[in-house]
């Protein structure tokens, strides 16, 4: 595997779509069109962690699913190391798969039942006829043992591991190939807060050791706020605001981050009664039909009749921080 | 249906509406007895919050299905007393609590899409349950589903009256299920993760509006979650269970500003928060939770505490007792009062 580049691009996305068809009738003539991903532009930086986050049906998974190429784009261009991925055919992705991997949000659903550890983490090599300098099962031990599993329990079944473990596994498969980007959707909602931990501390240790590039697809904001560099809030397809970790939690411009923040529920009983709380109405309009102008306009307290009709650009307020909004809060202040 | 005959049991005379005494709920398998809640001990006041708080298996559900009665018959064994407004709920006759489900106790479940019937309107599942508890004419229940529906938030309930469950979002559901639990205005109302399925400013209208019932109907609220930022919203009283066990039950306010428990030190440490400066690193709780076959010997956390051993062997070898350590704070712990408090103050606490 090459060695990693210290900075730069790694991956860059313009203009990325991603319409499912909505077919009815004999002639399954297209009806319509989820616009699940509708248009994102934003560039993944080598060994930094950017988190997509965002309500459910806001696309987040899509794009994730796009970025792996798991689904092909309708339109726009994904281009990963100076490489144009956005159309490749299977099988000319699949020696590519060695530098892109995932991590799934289920320890339960993503690990077949019937293979042994071994053979689940092993699987990579076999598909990307790899050969290990010691042998398929030393790399696979040293795998376990990397991720915090005792290397003895390389023919234990899934079913023998718990949550936490499970995740680990998964994990050790993703790592298999030494992949520079990875693409990690919800890794650890599913688990216990305790083990949550301890997984995010263990991203974050290999991260460090091989300079990994994360895209973390996410729902908890405390989560998102922990692992990553930058973090893109996602709303009906769209990007709503996009800038670094610090900048976005200190000095949200788009309404819908800040209603999303103030949502979050905090452990201190204190802030209960101080709080002054952004209630949003209602829920996330259909990605069918989209509201026209800016999408968020249907729930959005700042909404004027020029975001019924004109819908925002994402223009960069402050440095290396861009929102979508007509009347964007935290602009002007000091940066 | 008969109506439940007020008996003269009548608490309302300062008595605590639920009271739990030394429960013990165990599932005979081939592999061993699973003590799935093993002699917990709590009550909840009418107008009051209790939150239970526990990772998955420590037995926060199974407490909730027995209190409601719903575990199969000859599967679980049940011993101690759940006093509901005075009268055991334990032993009795699976028909008289029957009665009692849905009209004086209800439950708000986490998944709304598996726990409301797909084959059935909304409407038709609210107005069956009012109509077990109440002889009304057919109408009469359905005006009441609409305005409950009305009183949820769920707009134009008139006609969403008659849609099935697939055809709500997920926060919609959870309103419907909400108001399904309401239906009779229970007087105690269990909610097992009611926002766990939920976004964030979906889960803030859910809480909201559970407060706002509450207040409302003046019920006492269980709230069962894995969340402390969620109970943090809504409880009074907070108990943090592990393996079965209560550990640590107190005021909200002190299980936040001075939790006293290991555990709950743990639970606090590897929650990333929003309203403290980012940590560069989370504290996780080391291992795993213990198999409920066999729970560790001594204190079950014991495996998993970075302070065990220092009172002796007796973290090990003796269960500690939940013991009253001043203002009704009660924890299960053998560490020494000193120390423990000089580990809050000197190791604990800066780093939260």
């Amino acid at each position: 595997m090459s060695t990693p580049k210290p900075a730069g691009e790694l991956l860059s996305v313009t203009g990325l779509r991603k319409h499912f068809p909505i077919r009815r009738g004999i002639l399954q003539r297209q009806v319509g069109a989820v616009q699940a991903v509708d248009g994102l532009t934003f560039s993944v930086n080598r060994g930094e962690t950017l988190s997509l986050v965002g309500e459910s049906g806001c696309g987040k998974t899509t794009t994730g699913r796009l970025l792996t190429r798991l689904l092909e784009p309708t339109s726009g261009k994904i281009v990963l190391d100076g490489r144009d991925i956005s159309h490749l055919s299977m099988s000319a992705m699949r020696p590519l798969r060695c530098d892109v991997q995932m991590i799934f949000q289920d320890p339960y659903s993503s690990l077949n039942p019937r293979h042994t550890v071994g053979t689940i983490v092993g699987a990579p090599f076999r598909l990307q006829k790899v050969r290990p300098e010691n042998g398929v099962k030393r790399a696979v031990q040293d795998l376990l043992e990397l991720v915090g599993l005792n290397p003895e329990h390389y023919n234990r079944y899934p079913h023998e591991f718990s949550g936490g473990q499970r995740q680990r596994i998964g994990i050790a498969r993703t790592l298999a190939l030494k992949p520079k980007l990875i693409v990690a959707d919800e890794p650890v909602s599913a688990l216990d807060v305790s083990i949550q931990a301890q997984v995010v501390n263990l991203l974050e240790d290999l991260q460090d050791e091989f300079n990994l590039t994360y895209v973390m697809i996410a729902h908890d904001l405390s989560v998102v706020r922990h692992v990553s560099d930058r973090v893109a809030v996602m709303y009906l397809g769209k990007i709503m605001e996009i800038a670094d970790r610090t900048s976005l939690y200190e000095r949200p411009m788009h309404p819908y981050t800040v209603a999303l923040l103030s949502a979050v529920p905090v452990p201190d009983t204190s802030r209960r009664t101080r709080r002054e709380r952004i209630r949003l109405q209602g829920d996330v309009p259909s990605p069918i039909n989209p509201p026209v102008g800016c999408r968020f306009h249907t729930r959005c307290w700042k909404a004027q009749e020029v975001c019924k009709v004109e819908e925002p650009a994402l223009a960069e307020l402050a440095p290396g921080h861009r929102a979508a909004c007509h009347f964007p809060e935290n602009v002007g202040g000091s940066v | 249906m008969s109506h439940i005959p007020e008996d003269s049991l009548d608490s309302g005379a300062g008595l605590p509406f639920l009271q739990v005494r030394n429960l013990r709920v165990h599932f005979p398998t081939d592999d061993g007895v699973v003590k799935s809640v093993d002699d917990l001990s709590f009550s909840v006041e009418r107008g009051k919050t209790l939150g239970i708080v526990g990772e998955s298996g420590s037995g926060k559900s199974v407490t909730s299905l027995s209190i409601m009665g719903l575990h199969k018959e000859g599967a679980a064994r049940i011993s101690g007393e759940i006093l509901l407004d005075g009268r055991n709920l334990v032993g009795m006759d699976r028909e008289k609590v029957r009665l009692l489900r849905g009209k004086r106790m209800a439950m708000i479940f986490q998944d709304p899409l598996s726990a409301m019937h797909p084959y059935y309107t909304v409407g038709a599942q609210i107005v069956e349950a009012y109509r077990v508890h109440n002889k009304v004419a057919k109408q009469v229940a359905r005006k009441h589903a609409i305005d409950l529906l009305a009183r949820v938030g769920i707009p134009n309930p008139k006609s969403r009256v008659d849609d099935y469950p697939h055809q709500f979002s997920g926060g919609m559901r959870q309103r419907a299920m909400i108001a399904m639990a309401l239906s009779c205005d229970p007087e105690l109302l269990i909610a097992d993760e009611p926002t766990t399925a939920l976004d964030v400013t979906v889960q803030a209208q859910i809480l909201d509006l559970i407060r706002d019932l509450q207040q409302e109907f003046d019920s006492a609220v269980v709230l069962i979650t894995h969340d402390l930022g969620v109970v943090a919203e809504l409880a009074d009283d907070i108990m943090v269970m592990y393996a079965g066990r209560a550990v640590e039950h107190s005021t909200a306010t002190d299980i936040f500003n001075s939790p006293q428990h290991p555990y709950t030190w743990g639970l606090l440490g590897s929650m990333p928060r929003l309203d403290r400066e980012r940590s560069e690193r989370l504290q996780p709780i080391k291992g795993t939770p213990p198999s409920l076959i066999n729970v560790p010997d001594g204190c079950p956390f014991n495996p998993r505490c970075a302070y065990a051993g220092r009172n002796g062997d007796l973290s090990f070898t003796e269960r500690p007792e939940f013991r009253d350590i001043g203002g009704g704070h009660h924890i299960a712990c053998h560490l020494p009062t000193e120390d423990r408090h000089h580990i809050w103050d000197e190791e604990i606490r800066p780093k939260l």
